[in-house]
This record gives C-alpha cells, sequence and structure tokens, in this order.
C-alpha cells in the first residue's frame, strides 16, 4: 500500500500552492464575486497555463492526467485557497462530455483556456435529479431545435456554448447550443460565484454523441464533477482547521486562550478526526474512479454523502468556536464556511448521495 | 397534570388572533413570511400599532403601563405574534433597559424613559460586548470616568444590533478597576447624539448590515443618566439574564418556521415525489418535529412555575439552548429542502414589482442567508458555552 502521491502530481500541487499562495488574495475573489462577470477571467487564463486544465485531462485527449488522483489534487489545492474559477464547471465537466462526443477540437481549446463552456443540465423542477429533464428536442433537417427551461447553470458569462439535456423519443440526449440562441438571466450564488435560469424557445442545437446517451454521459461527467468538489472540500475544510486552532491559541478570555477550555478542545479534536475521514473518502473516490459500476458509483456517493455531513459540521463548528467575529464578512472563515456548505448543493446533497448509495448497493 | 390551557386562555388566544388577522399591514407579514430585510420605518410601524392597542407592553407590569399579563399569557401572545408573521419587537427597550429601570431606576428616569421607549421617540440599542469581551463580559474595558457633573466615557463597544437606527445606547462601563472585575461595571445611559460616538458598521456573513462598533471618544455623559448604584450594573445586567426569560425559546417562532417547511418539502419533488416523502427527509424533520414538541412541554413546565410566583434560573438556560438549536435545524433543513436553487442570491425577488421567475420558490429567496445569520443566536446572548457553565454552575455544582 501507498498513500502518497507520485512526483508529478506533488510538483503539480506545489505549484498550484504557490501560485495561489502569492497571487490569488481572498479580497479580490470575494470582490469578483460582487461584481460582473462573477469571477476573475484572468485568474482562470494564468490557471490554464499552469497547467491546472490540462491535469484533468488524459494524454490522448490533449492533457497529461485526467485519473481520478489527478481531479483530486488539483481541486484539493483550489479549495484550500477558496478559487472561484469555473474549472469544474467550465472545464471539467463540459470537457469530458465534449471528448466522449469526439469533439476534439473543443476540449483542445478548453484546455488552453481558451474556451469554456457550461452545463445546462437541471431544471427548476429536479432537486438534483439529472433524469428529471422535461426540456424536449425535436429534429429539423439536419439538426434539432430545444424548448424548455434549464436552472442554475454556472458560470456561463462569456461562455462559448452551452450543453444542454433534452428528451427525444429516444430518452435524455445531450446537444451543444450556441450563446445566441438561449436567454440568460443572471445572477450572484451565496458563495460568491455566478449562474443562470436559461430559457430554450425553438433554440438551435447540435446533438453531441449518440442520440438517448444523454444520461450515461451525464453520469459520467456527475462523478468526475463530485469528485472534484470533494476535493475542493477536503482542501476547504484544512484551512478552516488551520483558522480554528490559530484562533483557539491566540483569543483569550477569562484570562487565558480559549483553547485550553476542554469543552473547545474536545470539539476541535472531533472537527480534526471527521476532517481525516473525509480525507479518506476523497481517497476512496479517486481510487474508484478507475474502477466499474455499482462499485464506482457506490464509492463516489459516499464520498460526496460524506463530505455533506462533514462539510456540515466542520462549517458550523468552527463559527461557533470562532464566535462573534466569524459572523462578519470581514473576517476570511465566513468565505470558507459558505462554499463549503454550499457545495451540499451541487450534484446532489448528502440525502440524495446516502439513497444513491443505499440503491447502488442494492445493485451489486 | 392538566396539559390543557384554561377556557380563559383559549379565549384569551382567539382575541389575539382575530385583533392581529384584523390589525397586522399585510405587507409587514409578507416581508417576515419570506426573511426580507424591515426597515426602520417597518419596525416601527407596527410598534406604534401595538402601542395603541395598549399590546406594546405586553410584558410589563400595569402599574409601569403595561398589560399585566401573567407568563401565560404573554408566552400565547408571542406564539400568535409568531404564527401571523408579525415583526419581532426588539427586546433592548422593552424587554431590557425597560425592567432594569423599573426595578433599579429612578423615579425620574421611569417617568422619562419609559414611555418614550413605547410611543417610538427614543430607539435603543445594547453596548454591552466588547472586541475583547464576548463570552468574557465582565473583562469589558470601556471606561467612564467621574468629572464633576458628568462622566467622561472612552472605548468600544461591539456586536450593536441595529445601533444605527438609535437615538439611545444603554452601556456596561467601568467606573472601577479594584475588587473584582465584576464590581466596577456601571449601567450608564448615552445619548447617540453625544459629541465623541462614532457607529461603524460591520457587514455580517450572509451580506447584512444589523450590527455595528460604536466607538466613544471623550464622551461627556450627565452623572443623572447612570442607572442604580455606581459599580453595581453587572447585579442589573445579571438580572435581565434570568429575568421573565421564560419565552427565550421562541416556540411559537419555531412552529411556524416547521410548518412553512411543511409546505416547502410538500411542493419539493425528489424522484417525482413530494421531499416530504423521501424517507431521509421525512425522518429530518420528524426528528427536529419532536424536539421542538419536548421543548414546548418543557417551555410550559417553566411557564407554569413561573406562573405560580417561581423564578426561573437554570431553565432560562436550558431554554436557550435548546429553542436556539432547534431553531438552526430548522433553517438547515429549510436551506436543504431548496436544493440548487439555494445557492442564488436574488433579493430583486422581494421587490413589489417582481414578476419572476423564482430561483428559488417565492418566498424562500432568503433561506441560505437566514441559515448563516442563525449561527449568531448560539453565540450570541451567552453563547452554548456559558449556557452550560451556567447550567453545571446551578445545578450539578461542580
Amino acid at each position: 500500500m501507498e498513500f502518497t502521491h507520485t512526483d508529478t502530481r506533488r510538483m503539480l500541487s506545489d505549484t498550484i500552492d504557490r501560485y495561489l499562495r502569492d497571487k490569488y488574495p481572498l479580497s479580490a475573489r470575494v470582490e469578483a464575486g460582487q461584481s460582473e462577470p462573477g469571477f476573475q477571467p484572468a485568474q482562470y487564463e494564468v490557471l490554464a497555463e499552469l497547467g491546472v486544465i490540462a491535469a484533468l485531462f488524459p494524454e490522448d485527449q490533449g492533457g497529461f492526467g485526467g485519473e481520478g488522483f489527478d481531479i483530486a489534487v488539483v481541486f484539493e489545492e483550489l479549495g484550500k485557497r477558496l478559487v472561484n474559477e469555473p474549472v469544474m464547471d467550465n472545464a471539467l465537466v463540459p470537457g469530458s462530455i465534449l471528448a466522449a462526443a469526439g469533439q476534439s477540437d473543443a476540449v483542445e481549446n478548453i484546455i488552453a483556456g481558451t474556451a469554456r463552456y457550461a452545463l445546462a443540465a437541471e431544471e427548476p423542477q429536479a432537486l438534483y435529479d439529472l433524469a428529471d429533464v422535461e426540456t424536449r428536442a425535436e429534429a429539423k433537417g439536419d439538426g434539432w431545435t430545444l424548448t424548455g427551461a434549464k436552472s442554475m447553470v454556472k458560470y456561463s458569462p462569456g461562455c462559448d456554448g452551452f450543453i444542454v439535456s433534452a428528451r427525444t423519443g429516444k430518452g435524455i440526449s445531450l446537444f451543444l447550443v450556441a450563446p445566441d440562441q438561449v436567454s440568460l438571466r443572471d445572477y450572484a450564488t451565496f458563495d460568491g460565484g455566478c449562474a443562470s435560469e436559461l430559457a430554450l424557445d425553438g433554440a438551435e442545437g447540435q446533438l453531441l454523441g449518440k442520440e438517448g446517451a444523454g444520461a450515461a454521459m451525464l453520469q459520467e461527467a456527475a462523478d468526475r464533477a463530485v469528485l472534484a468538489l470533494s476535493a475542493e472540500s477536503l482542501g476547504i475544510m484544512q484551512t478552516i482547521r488551520e483558522m480554528t486552532i490559530e484562533y483557539l491559541r491566540t483569543r483569550k478570555q477569562f484570562g487565558v486562550v480559549i483553547g485550553k477550555f476542554q469543552a473547545l478542545q474536545h470539539r476541535m479534536a472531533e472537527m480534526l478526526l471527521e476532517i481525516e475521514q473525509a480525507r479518506s473518502a476523497v481517497i476512496n473516490a479517486a481510487n474508484a474512479m478507475a474502477l466499474a459500476d455499482p462499485e464506482r458509483a457506490r464509492i463516489i456517493a459516499a464520498a460526496k454523502y460524506s463530505i455533506g455531513r462533514i462539510g456540515r459540521l466542520v462549517a458550523e463548528e468552527s463559527i461557533q468556536l470562532h464566535g462573534g467575529i466569524a459572523m462578519t464578512w470581514e473576517y476570511d472563515l465566513g468565505h470558507f464556511a459558505k462554499r463549503l456548505v454550499m457545495i451540499d448543493h451541487e450534484w446532489g446533497d448528502q440525502d440524495f448521495h446516502l439513497a444513491r448509495f443505499i440503491e447502488e448497493g442494492r445493485a451489486a | 397534570m392538566d396539559l390543557n390551557f384554561t377556557q380563559e386562555e383559549l379565549e384569551f388566544r382567539e382575541d389575539v388572533r382575530a385583533w392581529l388577522a384584523e390589525n397586522l399591514p399585510g405587507d409587514l407579514a409578507r416581508k417576515v413570511r419570506s426573511d426580507a430585510p424591515l426597515t426602520k420605518d417597518d419596525m416601527l410601524r407596527w410598534q406604534l400599532i401595538l402601542h395603541e392597542k395598549g399590546w406594546l407592553t405586553y410584558s410589563w407590569p400595569a402599574e409601569f403601563g403595561g398589560t399585566g399579563w401573567g407568563p401565560v399569557k404573554q408566552f400565547i401572545f408571542e406564539e400568535e405574534m409568531a404564527y401571523a408573521c408579525a415583526p419581532r419587537l426588539l427586546p433592548f427597550g422593552l424587554r431590557m433597559l425597560g425592567p432594569v429601570l423599573m426595578k433599579f431606576g429612578s423615579k425620574e428616569q421611569q417617568d422619562y424613559y419609559l414611555p418614550r421607549m413605547c410611543d417610538g421617540t427614543d430607539w435603543w440599542c445594547q453596548g454591552y460586548s466588547e472586541p475583547g469581551a464576548g463570552s468574557d463580559l465582565a473583562s469589558l474595558k470601556t471606561t467612564a470616568v467621574r468629572e464633576g457633573d458628568h462622566y467622561v466615557v472612552n472605548g468600544q463597544k461591539t456586536w450593536t444590533t441595529l445601533g444605527q437606527h438609535a437615538d439611545w445606547i444603554f452601556c456596561l462601563v467601568r467606573t472601577s478597576t479594584t475588587g473584582k472585575p465584576q464590581e466596577g461595571i456601571s449601567f450608564l445611559l448615552i445619548d447617540m447624539t453625544s459629541p465623541g460616538i462614532e457607529v461603524r458598521p460591520i457587514q455580517t456573513i450572509d451580506g447584512g448590515r444589523e450590527v455595528n462598533e460604536v466607538w466613544f471618544t471623550d464622551v461627556k455623559v450627565p452623572v443623572e443618566n447612570l442607572v442604580g448604584e455606581e459599580n453595581k450594573g453587572w447585579t442589573y445586567a445579571k438580572y435581565l439574564l434570568t429575568h421573565e426569560r421564560t419565552n427565550i425559546a421562541g416556540v411559537g417562532k419555531s412552529n411556524q418556521e416547521l410548518a412553512r417547511l411543511k409546505e416547502l418539502a410538500a411542493s419539493q419533488k425528489r424522484n417525482g415525489k413530494p421531499l416530504a416523502e423521501d424517507p431521509h427527509f421525512a425522518a429530518r424533520m420528524a426528528r427536529v418535529e419532536i424536539d421542538l414538541m419536548n421543548m414546548e412541554i418543557t417551555n410550559l413546565r417553566v411557564l407554569a412555575q413561573a406562573e405560580a410566583g417561581g423564578a426561573p434560573g437554570p431553565e432560562s438556560s436550558m431554554l436557550k439552548i435548546l429553542g436556539t438549536e432547534i431553531e438552526q435545524e430548522l433553517t438547515d433543513l429549510t436551506r436543504r429542502a431548496l436544493g440548487r436553487s439555494a445557492q442564488a442570491l436574488t433579493p430583486e425577488a422581494d421587490d413589489p414589482g417582481f414578476n419572476g421567475p423564482y430561483v428559488a420558490p417565492e418566498g424562500f429567496q432568503h433561506a441560505t442567508g437566514v441559515y448563516f445569520n442563525h449561527r449568531k443566536t448560539t453565540i450570541y446572548g451567552g453563547s452554548t458555552e456559558i449556557q452550560k457553565n451556567i447550567i453545571n454552575k446551578m445545578i450539578v455544582g461542580l
């Protein structure tokens, strides 16, 4: 057994860490979340130059990684510095779908950071269920026309295209839709990012992959997204852990540093052991990307469930251990805590993945 | 044992409910129901409507112009206010300073300040916490030095809720550094328009604007603004922590939030079925409902004791811990029930002219902000850890 990363992955994580430490201040990140377009495109381009995106794709697609542990290493580093750039939403997720559909030029541009795509899969009436699709696609000449509504489309400003799920006679299919074919209503998200409601009214679309193959393509992308989110969450939790320990060591009340109180020591200890459990869940999920379903599905679901449960605990406990200061916008912790909790609202929350774990266990 | 309210109490509840249905402005109820921020005018408008009815001072004894209601009627009144989605009444004047003045203030102070805090003339805020004095409140450092017929105040207060609207602040200040820290604290009333006071906003985690820092630089305060005796302020502040804190659990508010959560869970769909029928979510809702049912009985037991003349001690601490934790759990479940849409920040949905589409279902656009904002409830007013220390000291005695 070997629980250390390869040299290549260690170098990658060091590179990302060094860059973010020096050049990615939290203040600029928070400010970007409050203005258009909701992130920092210049930072995104630098991350692409550093190889952050290339690491998420295999060599035959133009990258230098693409395995579970590559995804885990990258997103853990991004989480530590609370990076709010659409590496998952505009690159990892659409890239895996476009690669499966044989759109190699688009994938190369994604890796270079010169093209971004957004996924429009979830609908207003759906609660995380990617198969709950009412949007329709009709064949028209060589192409297709799409009608329907999508909700919480992440990081849509400036995108080169949307990947839209829609029903045809053969089930769920995926389509590439140009930005001028959709209408968008943009808004900020609670964790400092951005999203849009997307409406399709006879929009022209190009079929991606085979008709009716959409659900399987989406599931592959979803597994990657869940791993990325879980690793990001782990990175966030490590930063929160450091901030909270530092606070317990310096804040004085009743004449002593508050870390001297056993009631707080035990709570901190519980946080620490739960974060180690989260780390194990992420390692297990990264490893499972190379396995076949239903084992892979079970382990991925277990990771997102664990991250959801532990993420809430860490967010809430760290705020309580800090006291009032953690309730302020000015203090960094709150921004980390908000992203940590919002991760449970993406790609299925802990209850969704607990149910999936049970379901896949029956299939096993 | 008889767990029922008396006939008279039931009729009283009906009267309150009917009056609220008639007199609570619809726009205010709508704002409260959807957790939209209330303006100063919103809060004052509702205060004056209640004042005219004579119910603003529902917790005050009759001799000071209150209703003279006992703890049970006060509980019923608060429950009905919560069910009707009435704006919450700020506690600083009515529930905090008022009782202190009644018990420890001079006749002149009572005659001057009590009517003014009711008719909207004076908006009060609280000056207790300091950056270095949170849970350890007695370590507070803001000083008041007597110079002739006034005190000179220097220092900084923090977490001053809605201090930006306030005309007056009641402060705990240090008047002596000899003896135990608790023995050198005085209770002072300070006019917020005094030269040398600066209010600086603190933006909260949810982007809200409800707390402030208040800075004092050589602020002159007339000696007649001292409440009670010099260096006895700690006693007065502590009196507030146990006095009439029988309704601190917020049973009505939590029941109201539970009802709203159930509505939401019935309309949200998971796998084609209402979320309320999802076994995991149903279990989560059931657990908090059971906790709430138990707490309601715990609260009624404390009320019955208080109605019979008993003074609640550690029970206040128990109710504060239970009430805030249940309230937090409810905000957590509401956020969960929204699914992906909990991420959206759409304050524009509060605008009267807004015609959608909503991202989160109508009325729930603030749910995530409310969840984060409610983290404060286990921190403020004596954190959960401090309440546990009190329980331990008063019951376990170790």
